[in-house]
């Protein structure tokens, strides 16, 4: 947080523009009781994650039900960063968030937002801690539309579009996309719980993509030796016997 | 003094063109048919040949008593519960043995049940089935009185109304006009919300309150959201059990529109085919559909509601077409009965 007789510098996330509108004139009302520059303002999550990395961010300003990236999955992305800004989550109408940001005492305002609660949440604004992060996904079970990782101070987004497969390898989760490898620190289990839908299980450390199989073949010389072949990736992957058949089960029945 | 019930709904008869109705009284008839055949035959080649016999004379007279209820069903329903009664029970011990009487030197040789029979059973009939509409009249409001709580619950959705509430605030100072507006349109929306469910309401009342909806929806969405109007086949005076349109818009913008970040165009098309009233509503299917529990209790909502009000004679019917989905709703047109003005209470 930055010395406390400058002003407070707040980026606004929201994807209905009276909603932002409403922020900036509130803000601006107990600009004598606290001192906000608002550096801008945006309608998605994706563009918030760029806006923060470009210039300083104290504060985000974060509605929750966006299309796309909503703002959980923004908040898990920022976290990323070496120094994440504080996030306040907004939220028109949310009975099972608002129990879980309660639990977490993570701060979150309820629209409309009166000007006191506002000042209130950001005179106190504080990131967010990644345990309470986890425990808000979890009353929030959505699939996220991107993977993150912090390279040198930046966080590089991975659509789940691009991704071909995921393996775990002792600490990490490699991700691999047509055009290169990440390791992020995930499990494998979690991964698949989350996006079981696009995924499947070849082998006890490898989840691929469905929507990217290509070949399935037998391996010469053994007896139930397998392996599977993705589009755009000339490396073979081994499927193991116990996935096999349930494997066979499932591509037939696309 | 009208028969009124706990509902202070009148007891009215039964609509005797409605499809359902005239189901349950052909299958009574058989019924009673079969019973009455099974008593008197010994053996199964006799049943048939008994049964046949019967038909030949019931099979018409069932025909035609049900086009005249169905031709004079207007007129007896204009009448107090009690006349109505009375006349239906004339009606249905005249029609089948005037029925009789001409079909007799037809089925000479066939063994057929003396006039007196024809009328005894036909009133026996007739009255156990007048009992059967009437208690089922009776059963039957309360459950509209519900349905319409539950309809309530389900339809406010909170995220609407407090997001609603916040884009009028954002317009109070910076376009007042708008924001007058908009509190109007939820002003109607929340008088029809909190209205009287029971009431059919025409149809340009609903699409208006659809429109004041949609309105509210376009202040926060702005260019997201794209609405198609086709209305101009519409007959704006049919009549609708309110609140049905709009939840199927709402549940459109709020599934087909909201998700999506460069949204989509809903359209609405409705019209008359003969003696039919079509809705169609069709939204694009957001590629991520991730909450679909929402969607089937509104639409599980308004079903039950048509069942309540038309019987078997509305359908709904959801069609998911490639990238769009569409709610297709039929319901038999009707329009307001002409009645003195002191025999129902006005429409709002």
């Amino acid at each position: 947080m930055n010395a406390p007789n400058l002003p407070l510098r707040v980026l606004i996330v929201d994807d209905e523009a009276p909603a932002r509108h409403r922020l900036r004139d509130v803000l601006a009302d107990c600009a004598d009781e606290l001192p906000v520059d608002i550096v801008s303002e945006t309608d998605n999550g994706l563009d918030a994650l760029d806006q923060v990395q470009q210039q300083p961010v104290d504060v985000v300003l974060l509605d929750i039900r966006m299309p796309g990236m909503d703002g959980l999955e923004c908040a898990a992305h920022l976290n990323r960063l070496s120094s994440p800004p504080a996030i306040i989550f907004s939220t028109a109408y949310d009975a099972y968030a608002c129990q879980a940001f309660d639990l977490n005492a993570v701060d979150y305002l309820l629209k409309p937002v009166r000007a006191d609660r506002l000042v209130r949440a950001l005179s106190r604004a504080h990131r967010l801690n990644a345990t309470a992060l986890d425990q808000l996904r979890e009353a929030h079970p959505k699939a996220r539309t991107h993977l993150s990782v912090n390279e040198k101070g930046r966080i590089v987004l991975i659509p789940l579009a691009d991704i071909l497969y995921l393996k775990a390898e002792l600490k990490y989760v490699t991700v691999r996309t047509a055009a290169r490898e990440f390791l992020i620190e995930e499990s494998l289990t979690r991964l698949e719980g989350e996006f079981g839908e696009a995924f499947l299980r070849i082998h006890r450390n490898c989840l691929v993509a469905n929507a990217r199989i290509r070949e399935i073949g037998k391996l010469p010389g053994e007896d139930d030796g397998h392996f599977l072949r993705l589009d755009g990736l000339d490396e073979r992957l081994m499927v193991s016997r116990r996935q096999y058949t349930a494997l066979r089960e499932k591509i037939r029945a696309f | 003094m009208k028969r009124k019930n706990h509902n202070n709904r009148q007891v009215e008869l039964p609509n005797f063109c409605h499809l359902g109705v005239n189901l349950r009284i052909a299958l009574t008839v058989e019924a009673v048919m079969v019973a009455g055949v099974v008593a008197r035959a010994p053996d199964a080649p006799a049943f048939w040949a008994e049964f046949i016999a019967l038909s030949a004379l019931a099979q018409p007279a069932l025909l035609l008593t049900l086009l005249a209820l169905c031709a004079a069903g207007r007129w007896l329903r204009g009448l107090s519960y009690g006349q109505g009664v009375g006349f239906t029970l004339a009606l249905v011990v005249v029609v089948p043995v005037l029925a009789a009487l001409w079909l007799s030197p037809l089925l000479a040789g066939v063994q057929t049940v003396p006039l007196i029979g024809v009328a005894m059973l036909a009133f026996l009939i007739g009255a156990g089935l007048l009992a059967y509409f009437n208690l089922r009249s009776r059963a039957l409001s309360p459950a509209i009185t519900e349905a319409r709580l539950q309809a309530l619950q389900a339809r406010i959705r909170p995220h609407f109304l407090f997001n609603s509430l916040n884009a009028v605030l954002s317009l109070v100072r910076s376009d007042p006009r708008r924001a007058e507006r908009a509190l109007e349109n939820m002003a109607d929306l929340f008088r029809a919300l909190m209205g009287d469910a029971r009431q059919l309401t025409p149809l340009e009342d609903e699409v208006a309150l659809t429109r004041a909806y949609l309105e509210l929806e376009q202040l926060r969405l702005g260019d997201r959201l794209q609405v198609a109007w086709h209305t101009n086949k519409m007959p704006g005076d049919a009549l609708i059990p309110p609140l049905v349109i709009q939840p199927l818009v709402e549940n459109a913008v709020y599934h087909g529109i909201e998700p999506q970040p460069e949204g989509g165009e809903i359209s609405l098309n409705i019209y008359r085919s003969a003696d039919k009233v079509h809705i169609v509503v069709r939204n694009p299917i957001a590629p991520e559909a991730g909450h679909h529990k929402g969607n089937r209790i509104a639409l599980d909502n308004i079903r039950e509601r048509l069942l309540l009000h038309f019987d078997l004679d509305a359908q709904l019917k959801l069609e998911p077409l490639g990238a769009v989905y569409q709610v297709h709703i039929v319901i038999p047109y009707t329009r307001e009965r002409t009645q003195p003005a002191s025999a129902r209470p006005h429409r709002r």
